[in-house]
């Protein structure tokens, strides 16, 4: 008999675990570090210099926000305050948001931050997906502020974020369908909250998820 | 193990295996309610409303699930080490601490369910953080209990025997309480927030959970087919470098659409296609390591435990690898993510790989504490196996179909908007699945109740065995 073939051998299999584990987290951890340099929330100065964030400013409800195909990476991506012809963000087209469009990086980052705790605090995403996350058995949220429906419904309300708040102060009231949601208790407050992140949500890069929001022709209440 | 002389490490894990068992019938009561509500949406609307129903679904598998994986470490430590538990009564102590916690954890989330949108609702009533919901509060006392566990089961090592299987588990059980803490915090940014959600999630159940089953199903392998353990241990080894080998980069499949770089695109399509391979080897060992055994002559000494242990790896390939992988590429995910893809996958994959293996652990320990040589499968037992098995497989069929009809008509037909989201939930071939769904859940509960049943009665209709009749004799 031979020596033993390495490959039945105990200690090769523990020493390459050891090792095929090691450089994994190694470069799992070096990943996220440049992940999280990338997905750092946008400032007033990103706005100002006209520079697209992957998670943009708070500020960006201040600005018309749009959901459109980009030739150059072959999918939709936000499109904050306006199209120039290339196809990117121009930074330029206002919005009111509740009447006003010049709520200051602190205002903006306020509601934001009221907004995020109610939707944990509400448990959103146990019925709800955001960003495609969470449970199955109410409409995904990511793209919730550019959907047609409440495009629709804009105008009896005098704007959509009034209908939008309004719906979560009481939806059983404004119910659109017999899977209604529940009364969460959300205040006046916490709904303005709510609906400012999630217009700044809809203005989150998803690299083109979802795909085609709103936009299938002959399906009921596409735009455009 | 000798006789019915149990480790005290062996008791304390009867009481970990007995609170999963009840936990894992709240799971199927709460996931009962939620399908029943899918079908019938005013039932027990604005009292258990379906976001507290699906929470408690989720969260009583996770917690009966590491009750379970608790208990069993307690349950093979000291009979791998080779000596008792090292502070078993300060562990003792952490279960009382632990069980009191969860208990006021599910009545906050049953009775207080939700708060006003203040940090003080992160901090004690719910963190609104899919399946890590627990207020902060409880965060840290599961910190605490697990920083007990760890020590009993180092100082235990330390001190006794280090078998291969222990020292997989050592250092998994380090990584799995570590990856604990990157769901603690709260911030702003929802992508931020998600992306290290899933290190929890992710990395606890497509990575250091998956080597934790690699590691007890070796062990059980061993108890039950009487395996070689040099063999056991090198297939372990190789498991443990292609799980995390494939797992850890694998994360990468949940970081398509929120909000982070493309390159996750081809890190997480690429490693997560190589996930199902090390549970395809599982399998492989199983079914080799079973006829390699018969051929010898060698019994099952405990025909449940093998049978769910055989369940598992089938179950893990099938739901883990099988159904994860069919919708793990990002040129599909993009229109599977968020639908009742996960769901169906979810179902079976925890079934597969987690539950059916804590089944067959608590079955090899019903043997130890009766001092049993062998325990052969009783009726009810086999209707547990069939029912909930054949229910779980089922279930997966019925809300894949579903998710075929929700990708196509939501996210293909209508381009995902809330009129799409309601076209799908209404068509009739949705709707059809999500009623076989009910009635395949229900299966389960019944199968559900034949083991509950079987666990509590099967040592006593055992049949007689020679040594115990030497026993008898000897005692007369």
């Amino acid at each position: 008999m031979g020596k033993p073939s390495v490959w039945s051998s105990n200690r090769f299999w523990r020493r390459s675990a050891t090792w095929v584990t090691g450089v994994s987290a190694v470069l799992l951890i070096l990943l996220t570090f440049d992940s999280m340099s990338q997905m750092q929330m946008g400032t007033a100065q990103d706005i100002k210099n006209k520079v697209d964030k992957r998670i943009p400013s708070p500020l960006v409800i201040n600005y018309k926000i749009d959901y459109q195909l980009n030739r150059k990476r072959g999918h939709e991506v936000p499109i904050i305050g306006g199209m120039d012809a290339n196809g990117n963000s121009k930074y330029e087209e206002k919005e009111k948001f509740f009447g006003r469009d010049n709520y200051s990086e602190k205002e903006a980052r306020e509601l934001i931050h009221l907004g995020k705790l109610t939707i944990q605090a509400k448990n959103c995403m146990d019925c709800h997906t955001l960003l495609g996350n969470g449970a199955y058995y109410a409409p995904d949220l990511t793209k919730a502020w550019l959907d047609p429906n409440w495009k629709t419904l804009a105008p009896a309300y005098g704007g959509k974020e009034y209908a939008m708040a309004t719906f979560l102060q009481n939806p059983p009231a404004m119910a659109m369908h017999e899977r209604k949601m529940p009364n969460l208790g959300i205040t006046k407050q916490e709904a303005k909250a709510v609906v400012a992140y999630l217009k700044f949500m809809s203005a989150i890069d998803t690299n083109g998820f979802p795909r085609n929001f709103g936009k299938i022709k002959g399906a009921v209440d596409a735009w455009k | 193990m000798h006789g019915s002389k149990l480790y005290e490490g062996q008791k304390l894990a009867l009481k970990y295996f007995t609170v999963a068992i009840v936990l894992f019938g709240a799971q199927l009561l709460f996931g009962l309610f939620a399908a029943i509500q899918f079908l019938y949406p005013d039932f027990l609307f604005g009292v258990l409303d379906f976001s507290i129903n699906r929470m408690v679904h989720i969260n009583a598998l996770v917690v009966w699930l590491l009750y379970a994986m608790i208990g069993a470490v307690y349950w093979l430590l000291p009979d791998e080490a080779g000596r008792e538990v090292v502070g078993v009564k300060l562990g003792e102590l952490a279960f009382y601490v632990l069980t009191a916690a969860v208990a006021v954890v599910v009545l906050v989330y049953l009775f207080i369910q939700i708060g006003p949108g203040k940090e003080s609702t992160i901090w004690f009533i719910t963190e609104g953080r899919e399946y890590i919901e627990a207020p902060r509060w409880a965060d840290i006392g599961i910190v605490v209990v697990v920083l007990i566990f760890l020590y009993n089961v180092y100082a235990t090592v330390m001190s006794g025997r280090r078998t291969g299987i222990l020292a997989v588990l050592m250092a998994d059980l380090i990584a799995l309480a570590g990856l604990y803490l990157a769901g603690m915090f709260y911030t702003d940014n929802i992508a931020v927030d998600q992306y290290w959600w899933w290190w929890v999630v992710h990395l606890w159940v497509e990575a250091t959970w998956e080597v934790y089953v690699a590691a007890v199903g070796g062990y059980i392998l061993i108890k039950t087919l009487n395996a070689n353990r040099k063999v056991v241990e090198m297939w372990l080894w190789i498991e443990v470098a292609m799980m995390f080998g494939s797992g850890i980069l694998g994360l990468g499949h949940h970081y398509f659409w929120i909000g982070t770089p493309e390159y996750w695109w081809e890190i997480g399509a690429l490693f997560s296609a190589l996930e199902p391979v090390p549970l395809v080897g599982l399998f492989v060992h199983v079914l080799y390591d079973w006829g390699k055994e018969r051929g010898k002559g060698n019994k099952i000494t405990n025909v449940p435990a093998f049978s769910w242990l055989t369940v598992e790896t089938f179950g893990n390939f099938l739901g883990a690898g099988v159904w994860g992988f069919m919708h793990t590429l990002p040129q599909i995910n993009l229109y599977t993510h968020g639908t009742q893809w996960p769901a169906a996958h979810g179902h079976l994959a925890f079934f597969g790989a987690y539950v059916a293996i804590m089944i067959s652990a608590i079955y090899l320990a019903i043997q130890g504490k009766a001092g049993l040589k062998e325990l052969k499968m009783t009726k009810a037992g086999w209707w547990a196996i069939s029912l909930i098995t054949v229910g779980v497989l089922l279930m997966t069929v019925s809300l894949t179909i579903a998710a075929y009809v929700q990708t196509m008509v939501e996210r293909g037909m209508h381009g995902a908007t809330w009129e799409g989201f309601f076209a799908a939930q209404n068509n009739e071939w949705f709707w059809q699945g999500i009623c076989w769904r009910l009635v395949t859940g229900i299966m389960v509960i019944v199968g559900y109740g034949f083991l509950v049943y079987d666990l509590l009665t099967c040592t006593k209709k055992q049949p007689v065995k020679e040594s115990e009749a030497e026993v008898a004799a000897a005692a007369a």
